[in-house]
């Protein structure tokens, strides 16, 4: 039994977006806003499935620090699942959120990070740390598939508990970088 | 040139009066620059009042979204003047798609940014934003410029199966900025104390 429980956990923890989407409801989370990525397409579908998840797809990540600050004022807590790439909408609204210390916790999955072929996306890879680093966000990367619900557990915890933010960056070691044919 | 704004007749201040003044279980939502003196204006420095003041801009209707998802039973209103509004025009998108029933925008459109020396914004130039409600698939969406039906407008706001959008077509005489705190973090503990009986 001990064995059977234990590689079933192996199994778990190696199937990162399921582990992520049970942190996420261990949690307390209800409201998930996102601007979807290939590499949080899992984790979108599960949360979707849930049931106890308010899906809430957004038209630029710009609207996600607000539309959780405003799910917070009601008693609600939320996350925004992200690329890279949308981090730099937010960022004018990351105002709102230091104005009012309203608890941020954000998932994004950093293109350019790791075996890009798309130069397009290296900009907003190299600054994603960078830039939640000047919003003075704490920033976490994962590079391995056992360590994102753990991180994704800790962020949660410290950030509803402080008032603070954090961002939990899933790397392309964990996601993989999207193939071209060219 | 022939201005929209020659049809412009309402005061934002006897609107918002009308929508908020004793309905002190609506929770509000507002915007840069005079609506969140509106607020005041209607129901003083209230605790289920949250305001935005600088950062934030185009944000105030998905706070407004993210407070009804979680508060159901609860009206709420976001307050926001035209300028605010174009700048979150994705929202409107946003907020149709989860269809809140409970929400309802009240933008004070007065065809300019006044905080910031009255240049035009693009309602000057016909931009239509409760056309624009009603093409992202607002049910309720409407442009108050007769005040003949400013009676039926608060109705919606308050009473329709949202979300609801009404472009209120404002004066463009300033209105007196009034006493009320721009601290952040006051409002959020206290809107959460009364609310939900306890700040953290």
């Amino acid at each position: 039994m001990q064995a059977d429980s234990e590689s079933a956990a192996a199994v778990s923890a190696h199937d990162w977006p399921l582990a992520v989407h049970q942190a996420l409801r261990d949690a307390g989370i209800t409201v998930v806003a996102y601007v979807p990525d290939g590499a949080h397409r899992r984790l979108i579908e599960l949360c979707a499935a849930d049931g106890e998840m308010r899906m809430v797809p957004l038209t630029t990540e710009a609207e996600g620090p607000c539309v959780l600050a405003g799910a917070w004022l009601g008693g609600g807590r939320g996350v925004l699942l992200m690329q890279s790439s949308g981090l730099g909408n937010c960022i004018n609204n990351f105002g709102l959120l230091k104005a009012g210390q309203f608890p941020f916790l954000t998932l994004v999955t950093v293109r350019g990070s790791w075996g890009e072929a798309n130069p397009w996306m290296l900009y907003m890879g190299r600054n994603t740390r960078p830039l939640l680093e000047l919003a003075d966000f704490h920033a976490y990367e994962v590079d391995r598939p056992e360590d994102a619900a753990p991180t994704v557990a800790a962020a949660a915890q410290m950030v509803f508990a402080c008032g603070s933010g954090a961002g939990v960056l899933l790397t392309q070691r964990l996601t993989g970088a999207k193939r071209f044919k060219a | 040139m022939t201005s929209n704004n020659e049809r412009a007749r309402l005061d934002r201040r006897e609107v918002i009066k009308k929508i908020l003044s004793g309905n002190d279980e609506v929770l509000a939502i507002g915007g840069l620059g005079n609506a969140g003196y509106d607020l005041v204006a209607a129901r003083g420095d209230y605790a289920l009042d949250f305001t935005i003041h600088g950062a934030g801009m185009g944000g105030a209707p998905m706070v407004g979204l993210g407070l009804a998802l979680m508060q159901p039973q609860r009206r709420v209103v976001v307050v926001l003047g035209d300028g605010d509004m174009l700048m979150g025009l994705g929202s409107l998108a946003t907020i149709a798609a989860q269809r809140p029933p409970n929400l309802a925008i009240v933008v004070m459109d007065n065809e300019r940014y006044q905080e910031t020396g009255d240049q035009p914004t693009a309602t000057r130039f016909g931009a239509d934003i409760a056309g624009i409600a009603a093409a992202a698939g607002f049910p309720v969406a409407l442009r108050l410029d007769d005040p003949a039906r400013l009676e039926d407008a608060v109705g919606k706001v308050l009473n329709a199966t949202g979300p609801v959008l009404v472009n209120v077509k404002i004066s463009d005489a300033p209105a007196p900025q009034l006493p009320k705190t721009r601290d952040g973090v006051l409002m959020k503990l206290r809107f959460r104390e009364k609310l939900l009986g306890s700040p953290n």
